[in-house]
């Protein structure tokens, strides 16, 4: 089992890069960390006449924080982002997230953009992106645009990318002081694609309440679910263990999964509920406010 | 613009050694090991990074050799279990430690646990057993012999401190 035969490009620049894109579209596949590219050649799913290796270009593994987001460069591997302390202090949802994906071995080589641009169904990024409302940087040889993660994730493994672009950076909004979050996902190896998945954030006022709620999920469609109606349940509202299971109870009437040799829909959706009241009870623990 | 090329030219140090070669660009990491050099400790197993077998350490990194291609590890330092024993053969601590707790039944899923297992305890020296199992989360050894391998590892943890503790 070999990939398939194609031409091999490894620019040295960004330009360079999208010039190739610009000239050869849906010809081309860009090759970033390649954890889920490499599978779909070495199983000849996919076909490109030419690999865009991006891996050599300069400059492009940055994290920073800038204006209240935090920006995540084009070739930033989940474990960079797995031990930055920029993460963990700016955006713990993030660091949960990113420690759940896959193995080690794939944590070294895959990168964030890729895993977002690909845009698995139950993959941990999107759930964030959606929860926390963040955006996707598309470059192309003509320009940049940015999208929420709304307009970005369309279907399954359908995005907005269009053959010319790359996902160049993603935008998450950090987390507001007495803020708790929790990704908590459930499946049946370690490392392995979950069957659920549940990104929540919760920020706090002054006065304990609940004053904006993240909360999206994964594994229940083909793109991330954002839970709009159970964040408005939560918004505004003194935290209990009562309010969390309600706003849980909600989630389940709202998913509609598929089922799949891995799970029914009933036991996903049984899932949904119980990762979201756990993930929901997590989060305010985490805020240290229970006892006010 | 960058060239677009069917075949490439690479220079890669493996196992301490510099070896320059030309591949043809969609060749593998691993299929480069095993049929360009002949190093055919690196196991392939599923070939679409789910089985751990295949995991050599590129530049200290634990990665999958099967999703990775040669040409990209151009510049590399790569690290196969070939390189593990020392220049008389003596085993490698983490290679010893299996050995003594019979942390291999047929031994193909070996290597890819030894070359985990290693870049794990250079980064965490006195891993507890929980991290133990998560750091081999990414190998499956289908014999299943799970209970010895953990035991090994966390084994190899103290054989790799003991010399540094001496030394000190």
């Amino acid at each position: 089992m070999k990939p398939p035969r194609f031409a091999y490009a490894a620019p040295e620049s960004l330009e360079e890069a999208l010039e190739l894109l610009k000239e050869h579209g849906s010809e081309a596949k860009v090759l970033a960390g390649g954890q889920s590219l490499m599978p779909m050649l070495n199983l000849r799913l996919l076909k490109p006449a030419i690999l865009v290796d991006i891996n050599r270009l300069p400059g492009r593994d940055r994290i920073d924080e800038a204006e209240g987001m935090l920006r995540v460069g084009l070739l930033v591997r989940h474990r960079q982002a797995e031990r930055s302390p920029l993460v963990r202090q700016s955006l713990p949802l993030l660091a949960e997230a990113v420690r759940q994906i896959g193995h080690p071995q794939i944590r070294n080589r895959g990168t964030l953009c890729g895993s977002v641009a690909h845009a698995d169904p139950a993959a941990e990024l999107p759930a964030v992106l959606a929860a926390l409302g963040g955006q996707v940087v598309l470059r192309s040889a003509g320009g940049r645009r940015v999208l929420p993660a709304d307009q970005f994730f369309l279907g399954f493994l359908t995005t907005a990318l269009e053959p010319e672009e790359v996902v160049e950076e993603l935008r998450l909004p950090v987390a507001p002081p007495r803020t708790g979050a929790a990704f908590l996902e459930f499946s049946r190896r370690a490392g392995d694609f979950a069957l659920v998945g549940v990104a929540a954030q919760l920020a706090f006022d002054a006065a304990g309440r609940i004053a904006a709620a993240g909360l999206a999920l994964t594994g229940v469609g083909g793109t991330p679910f954002k839970a709009a109606s159970a964040e408005a349940l939560l918004r505004g509202q003194a935290p209990s263990a009562r309010l969390f299971a309600e706003a849980a109870e909600r989630v389940r009437e709202e998913v509609d999964p598929e089922a799949d040799i891995h799970a029914s829909a009933e036991y996903r959706r049984h899932l949904a509920q119980v990762l979201t009241r756990r993930a929901l009870e997590a989060a305010w623990r985490r805020a240290g406010l229970e006892a006010a | 613009m960058a060239e677009l090329l069917e075949r490439k030219r690479i220079t890669v140090r493996v196992n301490g050694r510099e070896v320059e070669d030309e591949v043809e660009v969609r060749t593998t990491l691993a299929d480069w090991l095993r049929e360009g050099l002949g190093l055919t400790g690196t196991h392939l197993g599923c070939e679409h990074g789910v089985c751990g077998a295949c995991t050599v350490l590129v530049d200290g990194q634990a990665v999958r050799s099967c999703l990775m291609l040669a040409v990209q590890a151009d510049g590399t330092e790569v690290r196969t279990v070939e390189g593990l024993a020392g220049p008389e053969g003596q085993l490698h601590p983490v290679q010893q430690a299996f050995l003594e707790h019979h942390a291999l039944q047929c031994g193909f899923c070996t290597p890819g646990f030894l070359m985990t297992a290693v870049a794990f305890l250079e980064e965490n020296p006195e891993p507890d057993e929980p991290s133990i199992r998560e750091a081999l989360s990414g190998n499956i050894c289908r014999c299943t012999g799970y209970q010895p391998i953990v035991e090994a590892v966390a084994d190899a943890a103290g054989r790799l401190r003991a010399p540094a503790r001496a030394a000190g």
